[in-house]
């Protein structure tokens, strides 16, 4: 992580539970599963909520065996991501899908997040994950995705509305004794 | 009139926020996220996400072949290549910030000679004058 830069706020997390071993079951089967979360605790609460839907454990009866979190290797090159989300809307439930170019998997999830409150108004609980993965730029579907990659023609856009902004907070005034200089943008 | 300076691959811009670690460094945009935040690197620092908001775009391109988040070495060669260093020090933006941050290191005595050497200008333009 760059010194300054805005840390992402969801983390992927890997994590391992089963049913409580009984003397009917003694080896019940073991689930494992990958989710994002802003912590290891919601992490393995989200879990419980996924796996009683899917299967007959819930915390009650079921013990956690391990809970790492995965770290991203690459985080300096960027590269398209495609998520397959489910949603509860004010009117129902909802499948999608949605791209994002991010240098991380944890900076898609951001983004999704904040893309899905703020179009949607969908809250982070009423949001499941389905599946990420990488998508290579010929597979790219959206074209607020494809217009990035310069596949047809280079990209190559201005900076239409540029903000001048002071370089430090001591140097931030309300008046300035010249007009700003906008042909350096 | 139109835009002259676009954001591009090999774009040449400078870091203008000073609570930036990169700030007044020289770095070349390799890829592009959105239309806000674009890929930036340069030799000697990491490759890293940056908002537009902090760059201000120089004239100058660095020809990277249409190859994205190139290698460090590819990137240094490049802007060899384009003379970026020599460019940006012969432009007169990077003379205004090379004289301020040269204003900036002088000593007590430095400035002094400065301002004695103002004294004998104005001397001398009153002289002219007269």
């Amino acid at each position: 992580m760059v010194k300054g830069l805005k840390p992402h706020r969801y983390h992927q997390y890997h994590i391992v539970g089963r049913h409580v071993p009984t003397d009917a079951d003694p080896n019940p089967q073991v689930y494992r599963m990958k989710l994002w979360s802003l912590d290891d605790t919601r992490a393995k609460s989200k879990f419980w909520y996924f796996l009683s839907r899917l299967k007959k454990v819930k915390k009650a009866n079921g013990q956690i065996i391990a809970c790492n979190e995965i770290f991203e290797e690459d985080v300096t090159t960027i590269k398209n991501f495609g998520i397959w989300i489910r949603y509860q809307s004010r009117t129902g439930f909802h499948n999608a899908y949605k791209e994002y170019r991010e240098i991380s998997m944890n900076k898609a999830v951001d983004a999704l997040y904040e893309e899905m409150a703020s179009r949607h108004r969908v809250r982070a609980p009423c949001l499941q994950i389905i599946k990420i993965c990488q998508v290579a730029d010929a597979d790219v579907k959206r074209d607020n995705t494809i217009q990035f990659l310069g596949v047809k023609e280079p990209v190559s856009f201005p900076v239409v509305n540029k903000v001048l902004r002071h370089d430090s907070k001591s140097q931030k005034t309300t008046f300035k004794y010249k007009r700003p200089n906008f042909s350096a943008v | 009139m139109p835009f002259t300076r676009n954001i591009e691959l090999g774009r040449v811009a400078l870091v203008n926020l000073a609570a930036d670690a990169l700030y007044g460094k020289l770095v070349v945009i390799v890829d592009f996220v959105d239309m806000n935040r674009v890929l930036v690197d340069a030799p000697g620092v990491d490759r890293r996400v940056m908002s537009l908001r902090r760059l201000a775009l120089t004239s100058l391109v660095v020809d990277l072949n249409e190859e994205k988040s190139p290698s460090k070495e590819t990137l240094a060669a490049a802007m060899k290549t384009a003379d970026v260093e020599g460019q940006w020090a012969a432009s007169a933006w990077g003379k205004k910030i090379a004289k301020q941050a040269a204003r900036k290191n002088l000593t007590d005595f430095d400035r002094y000679k400065v301002m004695v050497a103002r004294v004998k200008r104005s001397a001398l333009i009153k002289k002219a004058l007269k």
